[in-house]
């Protein structure tokens, strides 16, 4: 099922999420890698040019993701889990889903702020305009450093929404993970009354 | 040939026979004959375009060296001799000098020099040529050319303007196409002093 279900989440969910938790964590070890590291200049040119063009492509999915968020119904939370814990479930994906949107912007921000003049050339297949922000030295190192925090608070993040996920799935032994890994069929969101039941018909058949 | 001497001897008589109001007319390279060191007063710029417009990469080196002769009988066997440091770069900012400094451009830690040695001088013009010669680069040599434009001389010096395009992949500097352009383009003013 593409849509998300009262019980789980759909195709469109799962492939968004783990499509932009990849390019995420490819952006911040190229990121880490292009700039805290020694390397090669020419490969360190280029690392960056990836990191614009994938960055750009994080940005273009977490809009999607954000939108399909509020378009879409948030499966109900997984049984068992404690009010804290469903507080602290929510606020955490509400943050991811605002920090995937920022932090790329913030990065297109230092592009265009950077004296260089940099163009962003897309995969080398389209120039993408610089944000309308002037360019100097400070705007330039503001963004910077703006960018780089964004980025570690969301790898802080990342690393707790993964490691709850972890600890749900092996210590719990519950849904949590598993309803990110794979869609549910529809039989399952038939009625909230026996959704239970269907549920686990659904994950008997797979 | 024939043609190419004939003008410049027809230059070198008009100047003769009119002296002194000689030096109103287009400056000529047959009068201009002599051997000449490239001073320092010389500029030598050169930009690199971007994609999608904008600035792209410019410059200038600010240490070089030089000599050239220009045969008043016949402006053919002319020659140059041009060595540049592409250390001393300069640019808009201190990043990209370093840059163009760096493994990825000159490698000026191991190619310290770029030279040029001209192997033809075709007189296109009575002010004008086309100059043709080796070129080498983070060690590798490759025939290049420039348009020459006599703008000015006296008795003590003569100046130039020079254009090229160089294509820097060939020399290993593909760095950054095709966001910036593989072209360089070369602008330069270069005054030589008589020896």
């Amino acid at each position: 099922m593409l849509r998300n279900g009262e019980n789980g989440f759909g195709t469109i969910t799962i492939v968004l999420h783990w499509t932009i938790a990849l390019l995420i964590l490819g952006l911040m070890l190229i990121g880490f890698v292009m700039r805290r590291i020694e390397i090669d200049p020419a490969l360190q040119f280029s690392l960056y040019q990836w990191h614009k063009s994938l960055g750009f492509t994080a940005l273009g999915l977490a809009a999607l993701r954000a939108i399909w968020w509020l378009a879409d119904r948030t499966p109900r939370p997984v049984p068992g889990l404690r009010p804290f814990e469903n507080f602290a479930a929510r606020e955490t994906h509400g943050i991811l889903i605002i920090l995937g949107l920022i932090t790329p912007l913030a990065g297109w921000a230092v592009a265009s702020a950077s004296t260089l003049n940099m163009p962003s050339f897309y995969f080398n297949i389209i120039v993408i305009p610089h944000l309308p922000l002037s360019q100097s030295e400070s705007s330039e190192a503001f963004w910077a450093i703006t960018h780089a925090f964004l980025a570690y608070v969301m790898l802080a993040l990342v690393a707790i929404h993964a490691a709850a996920a972890l600890y749900h799935h092996f210590v719990r032994g519950d849904e949590v993970l598993i309803r990110m890994l794979r869609s549910r069929l529809g039989s399952s969101d038939v009625g909230a009354v026996d959704g239970r039941e269907a549920d686990n018909a659904a994950a008997g058949r797979k | 040939m024939i043609g190419r001497r004939n003008l410049a001897l027809t230059a070198l008589s008009a100047l003769m026979t009119i002296a002194l109001p000689a030096r109103a007319q287009a400056p000529s390279l047959a009068d201009a004959a002599g051997s000449y060191s490239i001073s320092s007063s010389s500029r030598i710029h050169f930009t690199v375009g971007q994609t999608g417009g904008g600035g792209g990469i410019a410059g200038n080196f600010a240490k070089f060296s030089g000599k050239f002769r220009i045969d008043g009988g016949n402006v053919a066997h002319s020659s140059v001799e041009f060595t540049l440091f592409p250390d001393s770069v300069r640019a808009r900012e201190r990043r990209i000098e370093n840059f163009l400094r760096s493994s990825a451009v000159f490698d000026t830690a191991n190619f310290r020099t770029v030279t040029f040695r001209s192997t033809s001088v075709t007189q296109t013009g009575p002010d004008r040529a086309t100059v043709e010669g080796a070129m080498t680069a983070r060690g590798k040599t490759r025939k290049e050319r420039f348009a020459v434009t006599l703008t000015d001389w006296d008795r003590r010096s003569i100046s130039f303007t020079i254009r090229g395009s160089i294509r820097r992949a060939p020399y290993g500097m593909d760095v950054g196409t095709p966001i910036y352009s593989n072209v360089v383009e070369f602008d330069m003013d270069i005054k030589g002093l008589r020896r």
